[in-house]
């Protein structure tokens, strides 16, 4: 790199991209935002849903967890538990915690009572109602 | 060290290098709870040890970047700090911060903490990353504008080079970026969105200008190079980084309930994010080959080297590996973004964090650079660590393999559990690399401690 291609040159192309490139992501984001709502389950985020977000994050479940592919890669994806497990499934699961079974992976007893557990299935309910572009691709997740 | 307050730099350096022992640790010990699922539980759930693991390498690379300003930005702005009480002040702020946060993680249930620390009133907690009680955020927050505030103030007052005002730039878009860690919206999509503005926008984005300049200052000083000549490659890269950086950010808005063009937008920028990288390497190479001068300093040599070829290694190549929409569907969220995560962490921003502690604590303890015993050490912990890191990284990318095809291709998909019943031997081998990566890491410490021979002197 020599020649006309001077420092300043170099310095122009990168202020000049970055504000560019950036208001361009900005821009992405507005038009993403607008299209939210036909995708993001948003109409079915009751105060329960809330408060079983509140539960879910309280507790780092994302610790061990990936929900919707993101989180700790120890223990399953939970953004499709909804439709893998059923609710009866999850919070007898959730209550009958640690397996205690020898060399097992062990999730940790975090003492919810009847309403919480019935909040964080209907966070999961939510959740799965996402519109994720098919993720995962199949039931296991 | 050409001016005092340069000093301050060195109780940072050997902070970030103590926590990142404890990194290390944590990490072994979820290794073996990949392989004895019930190894220390319930004292340490593995999502504690996680949270350890990660916000300690999260805390000791700010800990090396801000020490790394502070030895850089004097030097380039040819004057004192503006103020180096404020700089020891900070130093253990965030130090006590740091250290009650994590003995709080263990100590505590975090649901309990999470009521403690008042995270009913603004609710930030829970979600990967950015686990920190809302008093540690506001902490990170407050040492960083304190700290931005002395070094600007310090650059303000002095010579403004290109790579002190990269570095600063890049130090402010952290600050900046990281605010987003306080928006928390009820609705998951949007939550999702914008914690990829902390984390994409960090490692992706701001850091690497942070990563640029820290580099291009080290190149600048052991292979004297004309500096013209590296802040324009500085200013290359920098520019490659930001254009294809901040819409690849759309490499993970594929399936989190985004618009579907996010497929395009995500595949094309972020498939174009190596360049910046693979120009790095060819950087680092090209200006050692250069160079005017022999330093004395062969480890932080190394070290710059080593920096250039690894991030590319971790993060172009293996972040390209998972990066195109179609392949990232089979592979999100599995064992192969863990490897990428570790190896991309490891070669860019620990190596760049080592690069100029090399190069700057044998200045701060008052020699042009160590001791040849010594640099040979440091060099043995090079290889190991880097090494092990390699084989920490394939193991789990045949791990990922393997569990993409068990659980998500096959015709009779396995469950997550089963699938992971499989993949024991690459967690077995895994481990077996994490330890040797924790044997150069001791060397590596030890290497500090490695006096001249006596016979030499004599
Ligand atoms: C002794 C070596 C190490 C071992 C055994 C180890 C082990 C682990 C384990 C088991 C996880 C959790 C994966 C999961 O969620 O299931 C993890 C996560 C992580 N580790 Fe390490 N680690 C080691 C060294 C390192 C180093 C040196 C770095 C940084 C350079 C690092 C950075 C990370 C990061 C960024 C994550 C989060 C990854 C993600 O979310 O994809 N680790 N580590
Ligand atoms: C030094 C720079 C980089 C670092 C430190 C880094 C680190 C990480 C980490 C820790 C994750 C896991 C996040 C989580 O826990 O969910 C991740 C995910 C990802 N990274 Fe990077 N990365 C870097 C650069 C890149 C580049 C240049 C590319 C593309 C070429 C890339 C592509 C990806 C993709 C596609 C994912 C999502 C994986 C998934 O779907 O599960 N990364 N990165
Ligand atoms: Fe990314």
């Amino acid at each position: 790199m020599s020649g006309s291609f001077t420092k300043a040159t170099a310095r122009n192309i990168f202020y000049g991209g970055a504000a560019f490139f950036f208001l361009l992501f900005l821009a992405l984001t507005f038009d993403s935002q607008q299209a939210l709502p036909k995708r993001d389950n948003s109409q079915n985020l009751t105060p329960q849903v809330i408060r079983g977000k509140y539960l879910w994050e309280t507790n780092d479940c994302i610790g061990c967890h990936t929900l919707l592919g993101e989180g700790a890669y120890f223990a399953p994806e939970l953004g499709n538990v909804y439709k893998r497990r059923g609710p009866d499934f999850i919070k007898a699961w959730i209550k009958a915690q640690p397996t205690g079974t020898p060399g097992r992976r062990q999730m940790p007893n975090f003492h919810f009572n009847d309403q919480e557990l019935d909040d964080l299935v209907q966070f999961f309910k939510y959740t799965n109602g996402i519109n994720t572009n098919n993720w995962p691709p199949n039931i296991q997740g | 060290m050409k001016y005092q307050s340069q000093a301050v730099a060195k109780p940072y350096f050997i902070a970030a290098i103590g926590l990142f022992i404890g990194q290390i640790l944590f990490g072994l010990i979820m290794g073996l709870q990949y392989l004895w699922g019930d190894f220390l539980f319930p004292a340490i759930p593995f999502n504690v040890a996680r949270m350890v693991h990660t916000n300690l390498l999260i805390v000791w690379l700010l800990f090396g970047f801000m020490g790394a300003a502070y030895y850089m930005i004097p030097e380039e702005a040819e004057r004192e700090l503006y103020s180096p009480k404020l700089a020891k002040l900070m130093f253990w702020v965030f130090l006590v911060a740091g250290a009650l946060t994590v003995v709080s993680y263990l100590a505590v249930p975090y649901a309990t903490l999470a009521k403690w620390s008042g995270n009913g009133l603004v609710a930030t907690m829970g979600r990967e990353f950015l686990e920190q009680p809302l008093y540690t955020k506001v902490g990170i927050v407050v040492v960083a504008l304190v700290f931005l505030f002395n070094i600007s103030m310090t650059l303000l007052a002095g010579r403004k080079t290109s790579i002190s005002l990269v570095m600063i730039l890049g130090l402010w878009g952290l600050a900046v970026f990281f605010l987003f860690s306080f928006y928390n919206p009820n609705n998951l999509v949007k939550d999702k969105y914008y914690w990829w503005w902390v984390v994409h926008l960090w490692v992706e984005g701001v850091w690497e200008l942070i990563l640029g300049a820290m580099l291009a200052f080290v190149l600048v000083k052991i292979t004297g190079v004309d500096r013209e000549v590296i802040e324009k490659w500085l200013y290359v890269i920098i520019a490659m980084t930001l254009i294809t950086g901040i819409i690849g950010t759309g490499h993970h808005y594929f399936w989190i309930g985004t618009p579907a063009y996010w497929q395009w937008w995500g595949s094309i920028f972020s498939a174009l994010e190596p360049i910046p990288f693979f120009m790095m390497t060819v950087f680092a190479f090209n200006m050692v080959n250069r160079r005017r001068r022999e330093h004395p300093n062969k480890a932080a040599t190394l070290w710059a080297l080593g920096t250039g070829v690894m991030s590319f290694l971790g993060a172009g190549v293996w972040g390209f590996l998972h990066t195109l929409a179609p392949v990232n569907y089979y592979t999100h969220g599995s064992q192969i973004t863990a490897a990428h995560g570790h190896m991309a962490f490891y070669g860019a921003y620990v190596m760049v964090v080592i690069t100029m502690i090399s190069y700057a604590m044998p200045l701060l303890r008052g020699r042009e650079a160590n001791s040849n015993r010594a640099q040979v050490l440091e060099m043995w912990s090079f290889w190991l660590m880097t090494i092990a890191m390699v084989f920490i990284t394939l193991f789990l990318t045949a791990a990922g393999i393997l569990q993409v095809w068990l659980q998500r291709i096959s015709a009779t998909p396995m469950s997550f559990m089963d699938t992971q019943d499989q993949l024991r031997l690459f967690y077995w081998l895994r481990e077996f690399s994490g330890v040797i990566f924790a044997v150069g890491l001791v060397l590596y410490v030890i290497s500090f401690f490695i006096k001249e021979r006596k016979t030499a002197n004599a």
